[in-house]
């Protein structure tokens, strides 16, 4: 089941168009990675899943019904340029927010406290924003863009920012709201945590889309039957061991082992190989070398 | 609560809380009461210096005869100017004032030697004493009787009065009218560029701040330009109200406890001293003038001040503030819109400030004919009308142009927030690069 989906979006501007029949689908409680290079039109379809801006073309489901204003207070953005007013006081600040969300405000002072509680701001309720750190307004904007619950989370660059453990929280909490039953759409140019999060990945280049899918579709197709074996022996018994079965493509010496990569040819299994080297070495380990998102997302682009 | 009302509240409440607001406050009315005060205060003090003055007169017209007064004490040598000049620091002379032999045939020059400089009111009044001195002399020689021409002389009392279609009659006063329509067109003008470019610093603060974006994702950016424009209104009136709260007080309190021992017939003659002393004009003639002519004047001034249809005015005068301002607030919303940093501002700022200060320039003209059909026409048009209108209704508009410049001005004004709020709905998203008025104008056009 969609909860959000965008069909055939056009995009134009006044020399360029920003977005050329997008479409994506985002499965109801999912995390759904926006990825594409700097310009390739994330930032356009973000706030048009916003309605910050409206599409040329194209039309926008939320839950089944069209896109409208009455969806904003089921939608969560942090955008990826995101501040806060910095002379005011960060709890009046952040009710002000929850409050243009449509909160009541004795809702969402209760619900602030806790959030605030749970980041370890809860001290920093009447200081004015200017007073904290870069990460600590990180959080408040975090805060404010979850504290409504909204079904539909998207976060442009979250991360940025954030110190490794105030990411790792961020990211924990996260993968809380999803199992709580949030749907996050996601946009980063992290694809260590594109891999830790999504469950499914689209990629824009050039305002268009290029690949989506669930991520471990698209790692799968894009296997290369390449695989990483790690042995005791010699590099030349190695080598005429395996014969016609694979392609050597590089070999690291590692105190006593050595580690190499190679690529089958033709119908080889990797157990054909195995077969043949475990006579003349000490076989220690042997794993597939799946692609990983980045190397996915370099290659495509730049093909 | 609805959206926009919250965006007012919050942009109110900052506002309002700052400091410099509350400074501005309280220093506001000192400042506008001070000028009231102070030249009263002034003028009502004693002269602290008295002159001495040693007459050295080489004529011989003059012995005794100079009129002195508080202020002027004369004493009459018999010394050459050249021992005067040599014995002055030994003597208690502040002055000497010497007078050449061929004075009465113009050529001569009169000198006042001093020790330090005694001022300008001194000097007029020496001045001119010597001066009639030598008119009277003259006119005696050439046998001609000094009361013939005094009782030639007569003060010509012209007043103003407006009849209405109704048959009855208002004593008007140009003066006073010049003077009330002028402040209030000054208050519009000021107010405008003040509170316009609060609004326009508020929205390069969301921009740099880099708030916008949040918050437009929870309301339309006209919301949010609506609220700040709104709000900083509030702001405007507020410190207008407190400023003549504040300021009525403190010049009721000045009143009674400072001038409280002066009488006011004595306090306004010293006022209109004051103006005659700016003017440079002669003290003696004013020294012939019978006290109680200053306060008929003055009344004359407070019945016209009463002729005046305050209630209209007011309400003229907050229609036009409001209206005025939310045309050209718009417009500094966009502007700040449509820059990256307050440095930039520069050359979207021209378009708005030409029509507003070119009003403040053309009002100094409309004063002195309110009538006029330039004035018409700029009490028409939206960009000058606030300003220009407010200084012609103390002297009397026909309600049909009244009504003509105020649909216009609604009219005006609903165009520019329409034309503002498309200029900011896309400037506000654009960091980090200073639009052309080339951009501007597809900005407007851009759909969606």
């Amino acid at each position: 089941m969609e909860l959000f989906s965008a069909s055939n979006i056009v995009k134009r501007y006044a020399n360029h168009t920003a977005l050329n029949e997008v479409s994506i689908a985002v499965r109801k409680q999912s995390v759904f990675g926006l990825l594409g290079p700097n310009g390739a039109g994330k930032t356009s379809l973000i706030r048009i899943m916003n309605q910050i801006t409206g599409p040329d073309s194209g039309s926008l489901l939320f839950n089944g019904e069209k896109l409208s204003p009455k969806h904003i207070s089921q939608i969560g953005y942090l955008p990826e340029e995101r501040g806060l007013y910095k002379k005011m006081q960060v709890g009046e600040h952040a009710l002000y927010l929850a409050q243009l969300k449509g909160m009541k405000r004795t809702e969402a002072i209760q619900k602030l406290k806790i959030w605030f509680d749970k980041f370890e701001i809860g001290g920093w309720w009447n200081k004015k924003v200017e007073e904290l750190s870069k990460g600590m307004q990180q959080k408040v904007q975090f805060i404010v863009t979850v504290l409504h619950e909204p079904l539909l989370l998207i976060l442009d660059e979250p991360f940025s920012g954030f110190d490794p453990i105030n990411a790792n929280s961020v990211k924990n909490e996260l993968l809380r709201l999803k199992e709580a039953g949030s749907t996050i759409i996601l946009s980063t140019h992290d694809m260590e945590s594109v891999e830790e999060l999504c469950d499914d990945i689209a990629l824009l280049n050039k305002s268009k889309k290029i690949l989506e899918g669930a991520v471990t579709d698209i790692r799968k197709t894009f296997r290369s039957n390449t695989y990483e074996l790690e042995f005791a022996g010699t590099m030349l018994g190695f080598t005429n061991a395996m014969g016609g079965c694979a392609q050597l493509l590089d070999q690291q010496q590692e105190g006593e082992l050595l580690k190499v990569r190679i690529r089958l040819i033709g119908k080889a299994s990797v157990n054909d190989v195995l077969e043949s080297v475990i006579r003349v070495c000490q076989v220690n380990g042997v794993r597939e070398i799946i692609p990983t998102v980045r190397e996915i997302f370099i290659s495509k682009v730049n093909e | 609560m609805n959206k926009i009302g919250l965006i007012l509240q919050r942009e109110y409440l900052t506002r309002v809380r700052k400091k410099s607001f509350l400074i501005m406050t309280f220093l506001g009315p000192l400042l506008i009461s001070s000028v009231m005060i102070i030249p009263i205060w002034l003028a009502t003090r004693e002269h602290e210096e008295k002159q001495k003055i040693e007459v050295v007169d080489d004529s011989y017209l003059f012995r005794d005869s100079i009129p002195p007064n508080k202020q002027l004490n004369f004493v009459y040598g018999s010394f050459s100017l050249d021992k005067a000049q040599d014995d002055f620091y030994k003597t208690d002379f502040t002055a000497i004032l010497y007078i050449p032999s061929n004075i009465l045939t113009g050529g001569g020059t009169v000198k006042l030697f001093y020790k330090t400089l005694p001022g300008l009111a001194v000097e007029e009044s020496i001045k001119s004493g010597i001066e009639d001195m030598i008119y009277n002399f003259k006119l005696q020689k050439n046998n001609v009787d000094l009361k013939t021409i005094q009782n030639a002389k007569t003060s010509v009392n012209l007043v103003t009065e407006k009849i209405e279609k109704n048959g009855s009659t208002a004593r008007t006063s140009t003066t006073t009218q010049t003077a009330v329509g002028f402040v209030f067109g000054i208050l519009i003008y000021m107010f405008i560029f003040l509170y316009g470019a609060q609004v326009m610093r508020g929205v390069i603060e969301e921009k740099t701040s880099r708030i916008v974006e949040v918050i437009i994702s929870s309301v339309k950016p006209f919301q949010l330009m609506m609220g700040k424009i709104l709000g900083v209104a509030l702001v405007g009136l507020t410190q207008f109200l407190l400023w003549l709260i504040l300021t009525f007080s403190i010049y009721t309190a000045a009143q009674t406890f400072l001038f409280r021992d002066i009488k006011t017939e004595a306090l306004q003659k010293e006022l209109v001293k004051e103006e005659v002393f700016k003017k440079g004009a002669n003290l003696e003639a004013l020294k012939k003038d019978k006290p109680g002519k200053h306060s008929l004047k003055s009344y004359e001034a407070l019945s016209t001040f009463e002729s005046i249809d305050f209630v209209s005015i007011v309400s003229c005068f907050l229609f036009y503030f409001l209206a005025g301002y939310l045309l050209y607030g718009a417009l500094f919303a966009a502007v700040g819109a449509a820059v990256d940093s307050e440095t930039d501002v520069q050359q979207f700022m021209l378009p708005i400030t030409i029509p507003l200060v070119l009003s403040f320039v053309l009002a100094q003209t409309v004063v002195q004919d309110p009538n006029s059909s330039e004035a018409f026409w700029f009490s028409i048009f939206p960009l000058t009308s606030p300003v220009i209108m407010m200084v012609r209704l103390p002297f009397g508009v026909p309600w049909q142009q009244v009504a003509l410049s105020m649909a216009l001005l609604v009219l005006g004004f609903l165009f520019t927030t329409w034309m503002a709020s498309r200029i900011y709905r896309t400037g506000i998203l654009m960091y980090g690069k200073k639009a052309s008025y080339r951009e501007l104008w597809k900005w407007i056009f851009y759909k969606g």
